[in-house]
């Protein structure tokens, strides 16, 4: 079978997992309506989310059957099953968030074949690195023009739509460390000098690695979040390390970091705040506190705690405070604050269980697993860095922010890739999603036709 | 390069069984231990989404009902208002719930078919609450409210089935609606309000000094353990010396030698507190805790909302056991020195003698019924306590209709029904003529269907006037 058939089909269990999605919801809404006047519109309406969806995906696979016709087969297929993983949960929260995410599906995937058409020889990004790492750069910095949300500088609010650069220049960030590896990847390990069995490369090949540290130590200080920071840094060791081989590299870098990060957190009252409440989440003055508490990570807890092995089924979680009857939205009512975007994963918890959380960190693996997969099978090394890189900042995507609503790290506001809503986010995953089949689809013709 | 990249997903690998690992350790290893934590409500709001059963009086009436909103949501409401204030409770998912909606929640809320609901939980049925019906008597808790009201600021009334333990009436007054309490202004006001403070339920919580009517507890003692008859004979001269300290009788009246039963149907205090002192304080203990004193009552309500009636003299100025050092044994017998009875355990003492001595457990709830009114459980009455023997009874009933035909508790008697009674007036201020009055009963005297105990605070007057006349009109309309 040629790999766009089994893209073909492996489009299925999104196709199926989108239907079942919907059609829960539609039962557990129908059921709390009790049959007034109105539910048969609701089942109109998910059923034409559901078929719109699957459009889609549809759309795009034709446009990799004829672009792409080597790209790997189940990348596509997974991003497309966590996307409807998410847009059910969004439309069970909130079906107006439903028809935006929707529409940023659109547009991402107008997004997605604009990249793949007019960047098909992706390797000409390498002759604008400095252009991209400063827009990166940029595009980081841009939020400290506006008012922090929540203490971090992640986004700008632009109208009604918020913005968050951050999502853009991860990719930004990862193109310029590839192309820049690539160059210096020889000389950080043959030039330098060993000292206590650490190699220590010369101050010129060095310099833009500090550099590059100082970067995410100001982006700490700047834009006031770890979260971001560990991605960036993250990212970047893993880079540093498939280029070179050293472990070295990354412990000092690790090192380096955590001294980093310490003595800045201590001078951020607001840093310093998410690490109580990571600390102590259930301390009743930290929940009771308005601002900077624990009350978002507690809530988050019991709703997965209230979830349990099995979840309480779709549409069954407990979002909305039914004591105020005079919100629009359930977003702005929440019981859980923030449940379709950073907190999409506890919501996911609560209604499908730990069962539903294993499957879903599944796809997230496999997705990374695939990922890998192509930096291993491409030929050049900025092939290879540049998908390490993209992989491995989706992956710390991931671990960051369900780590953080899990507790095992200091919660900070990132997006769930593909699952959580927001316009930023999709967009970003979806010209991430690019690259990484841009790769592949050249690293398998040349495979191919290689004798 | 193909090596790092492979060990690098190995590192990813072992981050997400990270991930794994602490989202077990929320859903699966501190799942219930979150679940019960005070601060997460997620049980009372999905609560909320089930129809909680409904609360009815013995006629029908309903007490508590909840109706659903466009979101599905349920919102509980108290149509009789004010009136089941303080029996009732309320149920609200930001306060919780308190006295009946509580003992009774998980029937209420359908939690009681834990095994049937796990598998209607797997095929989508929603959960149902049964409802709950009371023996509770909406005329007669009106009428106990409102004459309450006209004598006096407070005060409580408890009206029950002596053969069954069945409450009739739970009336405390100042009251408060539940309906209004969901206004947190409303709620911090009513918890201020430490002169009124009508959150108490005064018929089961803040025992005060009962008086006199406590002489009941110690004539049944004296007789039951033969030491006396009726027909004793004893001293109820003014002025007798009592633990050291002389105690008069009401208009420091000399009443002379005179039999048991007169001393009661006078009330003389003298008398009694010699009697008191006789029996001693080992049997006066034996008897008030086989009434129920010293402990919470057996009623079937939050044991929170619920005092025990217990001694508490000054010194030590808190409850201690009856045969204490600093129990005046004397001044105890005659319903002061520090005792502090509910109207609901004064209620008991009259059930106890009414029923021929055998005490029976009080209930509020008389069964459960489901949806399609079947009932699912009903409330068996159950024996607390052998108080006396059948006999004993007899001579104190007999001690009690004299009260009510010859002595201080006139007021009380129906015509063509004998009652049996009596009066009770408590000094709260020494000095002042500002009492608390009593008064407990039942009628009919030979076959009795009906005991009451009714109290209201800080009336200038004594118990025969103003509380007797309450008790004669609940038991008359109870036992129409």
């Amino acid at each position: 079978m040629s790999a766009r058939n089994r893209e073909l089909f492996a489009l299925i269990p999104a196709a199926l997992l989108i239907t079942a999605g919907f059609a829960a919801v539609f039962l557990s809404r129908n059921d709390l309506l009790g049959g007034l006047s109105g539910t048969n519109q609701i089942s109109n309406v998910s059923l034409t989310y559901g078929a719109i969806f699957l459009g889609l995906c549809v759309a795009a696979h034709l446009v990799l059957r004829v672009t792409l016709p080597n790209a790997d087969p189940y990348l596509f297929p997974l991003a497309a099953l966590l996307a409807s993983f998410g847009l059910v949960e969004i439309y069970r929260i909130d079906d107006g968030l439903a028809r935006l995410q929707a529409q940023w599906f659109v547009i991402g995937l107008g997004l997605f074949t604009a990249t793949i058409v007019f960047l098909r020889d992706y390797r000409k990004l390498e002759r604008y690195r400095y252009l991209i790492a400063i827009g990166g750069i940029l595009l980081l910095i841009l939020p400290r023009g506006f008012s922090p949300v929540n203490g971090a500088y992640l986004s700008i609010q632009i109208g009604s739509l918020s913005v968050q650069p951050a999502e853009f220049a991860k990719i930004a960030m990862v193109i310029f460390l590839a192309s820049y590896l690539r160059d210096t990847r020889q000389l950080l390990v043959t030039a330098g000098r060993r000292f206590l069995g650490i190699t220590i490369p010369p101050v010129k090949h060095f310099g833009p690695m500090l550099v590059i540290w100082g970067t995410s130590m100001l982006l700490l200080f700047f834009i006031r979040d770890i979260g971001s920071s560990i991605m960036f840094f993250g990212a970047f060791l893993a880079m540093v390390y498939v280029a070179t081989d050293r472990l070295s590299f990354v412990v000092v870098g690790v090192g380096l970091f955590a001294a980093g990060a310490d003595l800045v957190a201590g001078h951020i009252g607001h840093i310093s705040d998410r690490i109580d409440a990571w600390k102590h989440p259930f301390d009743p003055a930290l929940l009771d506190k308005l601002q900077g508490g624990s009350y978002q990570l507690a809530q988050g807890l019991w709703a997965q705690a209230d979830g349990g092995v099995l979840g309480q089924g779709f549409g069954q979680a407990v979002l909305r405070l039914s004591d105020s009857k005079d919100c629009v939205s359930t977003v702005n009512c929440s019981l859980l604050p923030a449940p379709h975007t950073d907190f999409i994963y506890a919501v996911i918890v609560n209604e499908l269980g730990l069962v539903g959380a294993v499957g879903l960190l599944c796809v997230y693996l496999l997705l990374i697993q695939r990922g890998f997969k192509i930096a291993m099978l491409a030929r050049d090394s900025f092939s290879k860095l540049l998908a390490t890189g993209l992989t491995a900042v989706f992956a710390l995507q991931v671990f960051v922010i369900v780590g953080g609503v899990t507790k095992l790290i200091p919660l900070t506001g990132v997006t769930l890739p593909f699952v959580s809503y927001g316009g930023s986010s999709v967009l970003a995953n979806f010209v991430l999603l690019a690259l990484l089949l841009l790769i592949s689809d050249r690293a398998r013709r040349d495979a191919t036709t290689a004798p | 390069m193909n090596k790092p990249i492979s060990r690098l997903f190995v590192v990813v690998l072992l981050m997400f069984v990270a991930l794994v690992g602490s989202t077990s350790w929320w859903t699966v290893y501190r799942a219930k231990d979150l679940d019960q934590a005070t601060a997460n409500h997620r049980g009372i709001i999905r609560a909320q989404k089930i129809r909680r059963g409904t609360i009815r009086a013995a006629d029908g009436t309903v007490l508590a009902r909840s109706t659903r909103d466009d979101e599905g949501v349920y919102h509980r409401t108290y149509p009789t208002g004010s009136l089941f204030g303080h029996p009732i409770g309320y149920s609200y998912a930001n306060l919780g719930q308190t006295e009946i909606e509580r003992q009774y929640n998980d029937d209420l809320t359908g939690n009681k078919d834990a095994i049937t609901t796990t598998f209607d939980q797997l095929v989508g049925k929603q959960k149902e609450g049964d409802d709950l019906r009371t023996t509770l008597d909406t005329k007669a808790q009106r009428l106990a409210l409102d004459e309450i009201a006209k004598v006096g600021q407070s005060g409580a009334a408890v009206a029950l089935d002596p053969r069954t333990g069945a409450v009739k009436v739970l009336a405390s007054t100042p009251t408060y609606d539940p309906n209004t309490i969901t206004d947190p202004k409303v709620l911090t006001a009513d918890n201020l309000d430490e002169k009124r403070k009508p959150l108490v339920n005064r018929a089961l919580q803040f025992g005060a000094a009962p008086g006199s009517t406590f002489k009941v507890v110690t004539a049944t003692a004296a007789i039951d353990t033969g030491a006396y008859s009726p027909s004793s004979t004893v001293n109820g001269d003014s002025g007798v010396k009592v633990s050291g300290v002389p105690l008069a009788n009401d208009f420091n009246q000399d009443f002379g030698q005179i039999d048991l039963k007169t001393a009661l149907a006078q009330s003389v205090n003298t008398a009694f507190a010699q009697v008191g002192e006789k029996v001693g304080k080992p049997t006066m203990k034996e008897y008030m805790e086989r009434f129920g004193f010293d402990r919470k009552p057996e009623l079937d309500y939050p044991k929170n909302s619920m005092s025990a009636s217990v001694v508490a003299p000054d010194p030590p100025g808190h409850a201690v056991s009856p045969t204490s050092k600093y129990v005046d044994v004397g001044r105890m017998s005659i319903g002061q020195g520090g005792l502090q009875a509910t109207p609901l355990q004064m209620a008991q003492v009259a059930a106890a003698v009414a029923n021929g001595g055998k005490l029976m457990k009080p209930h509020i709830a008389d069964r459960i019924v489901d949806r399609d009114g079947r009932t699912v459980d009903r409330i068996e009455p159950s024996t607390q306590a052998t108080v006396m023997k059948p006999s004993t009874a007899a001579a104190v009933r007999d001690m009690m209709v004299a009260v009510v035909q010859t002595g201080t508790g006139k007021n009380a008697a129906i015509p063509g029904t004998q009652v049996a009674g009596k009066t009770g007036t408590a000094e709260t201020e020494f000095g002042t003529k500002i009492n608390d009055v009593w008064f407990i009963g039942f009628a009919p005297a030979e076959n009795p269907r009906i005991a009451v105990a009714v109290t209201v605070k800080a009336v200038t007057g004594f118990g025969g006037d103003f509380a007797a006349p309450i008790a004669r009109d609940l038991m008359e309309s109870l036992l129409k």
